[in-house]
């Protein structure tokens, strides 16, 4: 256990050390000069030059990755090439706004996904059963951005029910903040939803099937019961796994969505810094969301040994 | 459970699902005439559009649906009809191209994985799994801020990010055919590693390749309209469905049909290549033969 | 159809636990196990022998209950004590019975058990469903000294562990375990050492009858292994074709057999038996597909002893009040078993 934990713990640093370099790689590597990207080409060579050194540019390229990576784990990522404002407390706020967001849609979709897959999985012969895979299937094949335009077209431009786009915080309007939060969270959790309902069908599907949800009901238990104290325990880790993979693709779907709605998430920070050629935030956008998927994963491997005794390796 | 042991569960997971033969294969029927149709389209677009899709004509702008513009016209007076025939070529250029790349890179890269000994298979897998960690969108956006944006730019982008999908699930098809009997007597046989790749492992693998083509196709078309959503992907003038839809937004109120045609098409399409991807696993799926 | 000849001879009676009548199983037009009828008493090991794909498992399992999705039974299933009928009985009613009155052990010890629940857990439950036990802590007690009883090495420790620590033949003590744990009144038993080593087939298969014998439950016990049947039963029925050809004693069934089935199941299971050229012996042909068997006789098409008449099916003729056969060229009965008949048959093969 204790081995286990080490491991994956090893593993998580190692992979956020190389991602992080790929990242600066790619984006201090390839294209060249980013102060001169930052300034445009008609910049002169001097005010390019002062970028440089304001922000330590002309240093060998190790010493920026090190700076860079000190300022990330210090949450101190210096100063934006373009507006020269603080970047960290601007990541802080968009973070916090895209977390909103994120956080809401996955418990959206998991309050539809798992009763639905299970629902689905136990009529999986009936007719039942087989609207709700139709229905899964068409779900899936919509984009999030799409079921954010639909919502708005329904529900602001044509009842005029919700705003139709916005945002505010928690702290100031709290009503006001659900009022704007539910059609874009609603956008990211449906579409989810649809897709982790097909895993959960499958892995309940999968456990229908096997032999000790038999011994259960030999034992006295209803199917429903059975299948609730035996099977659910089983059947989440593959559902947990697509939960996680999922995650990585909810952060990403609310850089859409953002901007479908017009909120200030990080997903707009990072639009407008490519706009603005700000290479240096697009770089740290980049990293945390990347950093974002791979602590997940790790936490997610932590889940695992909890849900699965066999994990754990040996005695107990 | 790493990341691959858990891919695998899924994998597994998936595959149950279509253990039981189901009596139709309507998924295949209804995925492959949908597929057909985009493929229809797209040719017949080539020789026939009812008008000129980048014709700006101020005089019919936000028409009506109606004889002459079958879907009516946008806010420049486009037929709407016709860029969405056109638009059916920018879906399927940026679906083979992405695919193209991922499979290019992920097949051999899987083959090698499976093939390798275990340690520097684990390794390769490992590396592989760290681009997960940037979805194709992420990567598609990295690229335009390097590169600017560009339909091909995103292709490649969204390529790279479906790499590590069929390095994986062909890593775990070669490791199951290495292990049987008759790779194992061509390797006695004093057989070259590189032609039982090519010999054994390829041919029993193509069918995983053409489920992953099926899917990843899907995906590219997602991530493509997202990305021309976000001025990322196709430049104007060439139509594109994304960029319809994102032109739609600021008309919602007016003419909400704007994006619901686009908006189906993407659906219809995706729906299409995900059916076609699910018939061919329950005809591809070697896990199908396993168990009963 | 020719009405109902395969129901058992001996009447229902106050001492039969179980009482199966006229069992169908069909799965779309499919008959898989047809009119099977027979009765167990209290307190009695019977063996259900018959080659894979006989229907024996069917039967099992529609006794339980638990037959897979899209399979369906029809007849009677009466259990002593039960006020309903088993067959087409709804889950709540079926749920009070199954691990209670009735329980089973599977064949397959490895995915038997819940692998993310401990033992002790597993065994508890079956206690608490029932309210066999008041509450939480005397279940696990009893579920201690139940895998005491099943011959665990350290039962405290062992109601501790999860499934995957133990090796098959421990993990079928603790499925046993489970099934005994309410004291059924009839224990019925699938298969359950034939995925165990050699080794410790014997020792569970004690277990099993040590465990039913204590409780004074019966036992219906299903396997294609005439030795297990020989050591654990004291009455056998032999399946073919999803009907029942053969029933009687075990010494009487195995030393003089009456079908000519069991006649040839008898001797391909006889090692020291080889014909003129030194081959074993074997019955000709194999086992049809589930619904693919001739009409009349099932096993006419492989029986070297088909007549015309064999087309029409066989009546059950009743030898005692536990026994009968279902054939029309039976092996002769009174005379000294035929040549071809193994003597050998209880002889030391437990």
């Amino acid at each position: 256990m204790i081995v286990r934990l080490v491991q994956r713990i090893a593993i998580l640093l190692a992979s956020l050390a190389v991602s992080s370099v790929l990242v600066f790689a790619f984006m201090a590597v390839l294209p060249g000069d980013p102060a001169r990207v930052a300034l445009g080409t008609s910049a002169s060579d001097s005010a390019v030059a002062q970028l440089r050194q304001e922000f330590g540019l002309d240093r060998p390229l190790v010493a920026q990755y090190l700076s860079w990576v000190r300022g990330l784990v210090t949450f101190a990522p210096g100063n934006s090439y373009i507006s020269h404002a603080p970047i960290g407390p601007q990541l802080a706020d968009r973070l916090q706004v895209t977390l909103w967001l994120v956080g809401t849609g996955m418990v959206i979709a998991c309050l539809l996904a798992l009763p639905l897959g299970t629902l689905m999985a136990v009529r999986h012969r009936k007719p039942s059963g087989l609207v709700l895979s139709a229905l899964s299937q068409v779900g899936v094949a919509i984009p999030a951005f799409l079921a954010g335009i639909l919502l708005i077209t329904v529900f602001a431009v044509g009842l005029g029910w919700l705003p139709a786009n916005g945002w505010t915080p928690p702290d100031q309007d709290p009503v006001l903040f659900l009022k704007q939060l539910v059609m874009p969270a609603l956008s990211l959790g449906i579409v989810q939803a649809a897709v982790v309902t097909r895993y959960v069908r499958s892995a309940v599907l999968d456990v229908l099937r096997e032999d000790y949800l038999r011994t259960a009901r030999a034992k006295g238990l209803r199917p429903t019961r059975a299948l609730l104290r035996h099977g659910l325990r089983n059947a989440a880790v593959p559902v947990v796994t697509v939960l996680a993979l999922q995650l990585a693709t909810l952060l990403v779907g609310s850089v859409v969505i953002e901007r479908v709605f017009v909120i200030p998430g990080l997903g707009s920070l990072l639009l407008d810094s490519v706009a603005n050629r700000d290479l240096i935030v697009v770089q740290d956008v980049v990293m945390i969301i990347a950093m974002a998927v791979l602590l997940v994963n790790f936490l997610v491997d932590m889940v695992y040994l909890l849900i699965d005794p066999r994990l754990r390796g040996g005695g107990s | 459970m790493s990341v691959q042991e858990r891919e695998a569960t899924v994998a597994s997971a998936v595959s149950a699902d279509r253990k039981r033969r189901r009596p139709v294969t309507g998924s295949l029927l209804v995925g492959g005439l949908i597929v057909a149709a985009v493929i229809g389209m797209a040719l017949l677009s080539f020789v026939w559009t009812p008008h000129d899709p980048t014709l700006v004509d101020p005089s019919v702008r936000l028409q009506e649906p109606s004889s002459d513009y079958w879907f009516g016209t946008d806010k420049f007076g486009r037929d709407v009809f016709s860029q969405i025939l056109v638009g059916s070529r920018t879906t399927l250029f940026v679906g083979f191209v992405a695919v193209g790349v991922a499979a290019l890179i992920g097949v051999p890269l899987g083959i090698v994985a499976g093939m390798a000994p275990r340690w520097c298979g684990e390794l390769l897998m490992r590396g592989n799994d760290l681009l997960l960690a940037f979805p194709a969108l992420l990567l598609a956006i990295m690229f335009a801020a390097v590169y600017g944006a560009g339909t091909l730019v995103a292709m490649v982008a969204i390529g790279i990010a479906s790499i590590p999908h069929f390095a994986r699930l062909i890593r775990g098809g070669t490791l199951q055919i290495m292990r049987t009997e008759y790779v194992i007597a061509a390797r006695a046989a004093g057989r070259g590693p590189f032609a039982i790749a090519v010999r054994h492992v390829l041919p029993n693998v193509s069918g995983l390749v053409i489920v992953q083509a099926s899917v990843g196709f899907a995906i590219a078309v997602l991530a493509e309209a997202a990305l021309s959503f976000l001025g990322f992907g196709t430049p104007p003038p060439t139509p594109s469905w994304g960029r319809m839809l994102q032109e739609s937004q600021e008309l919602l109120s007016i003419a909400p049909r704007l994006a619901v045609f686009p908006g189906v098409a993407i659906a219809v399409a995706v729906l299409g290549f995900n059916l076609l991807g699910d018939g061919l696993r329950d005809r591809f799926d070697p896990k199908l033969e396993d168990r009963r | 159809m020719t009405p109902a000849p395969g129901t058992a001879p001996a009447a229902a009676t106050q001492d039969d636990v179980l009482a199966v009548r006229n069992l169908d199983v069909t799965v779309g037009g499919r008959t898989l196990v047809e009119d099977v009828g027979f009765t167990i008493r209290a307190g009695e090991r019977v063996g259900l022998i018959g080659e894979s794909g006989s229907g024996k498992s069917l039967t099992a399992l529609s006794v339980m209950g638990l037959l897979p999705e899209g399979l369906r039974a029809s007849g009677s299933v009466r259990l002593a004590g039960v006020d309903h009928d088993l067959v087409g009985a709804d889950e709540a009613r079926m749920s009070r019975v199954r691990g209670k009155e009735i329980a089973m052990v599977f064949q397959e010890p490895m995915t038997a058990l819940n692998p993310t629940m401990r033992v002790g857990r597993q065994i508890a439950e079956v206690l608490l469903i029932h309210r066999t036990r008041p509450d939480r802590a005397s279940a696990r007690a009893a579920a201690v000294e139940l895998l005491a009883q099943v011959g665990l090495p350290d039962p405290g420790a062992a109601a501790q562990a999860y499934p995957h620590q133990f090796s098959g033949g421990q993990r079928q003590r603790v499925v046993l375990a489970i099934a005994l744990a309410n004291d059924p009144a009839l224990l019925v038993c699938d298969e359950p050492t034939t995925a165990l080593d050699v080794t410790v087939q014997a020792r569970v298969l004690d277990l099993i009858v040590r465990g039913v014998q204590d409780r004074r439950s019966a036992m219906l016990f299903i396997t294609h292994d005439l030795a297990v049947v020989a050591t654990a039963c004291e009455r056998v029925m032999v399946m073919y074709g999803g009907r029942l050809v053969e029933s009687g004693p075990v010494r009487e069934v195995f030393t003089r057999p009456r079908h000519r089935y069991t006649q040839g199941l008898i001797g391909a299971s006889d090692l020291t038996v080889v014909d003129d050229r030194g081959r074993l012996a074997t019955i000709r042909g194999s086992v049809p597909p589930a619904g693919r068997f001739p009409a009349g006789c099932v096993f006419r098409n492989r029986c070297d002893h088909a007549t015309e008449v064999c087309a029409t099916r066989p009546e059950w003729i009743p030898t005692g009040p536990d026994s009968g056969y279902a054939c029309f060229h039976p092996v002769p009965g009174s005379a000294a078993p035929g040549a071809t008949t193994p003597t050998n048959q209880e002889a030391g093969r437990g």
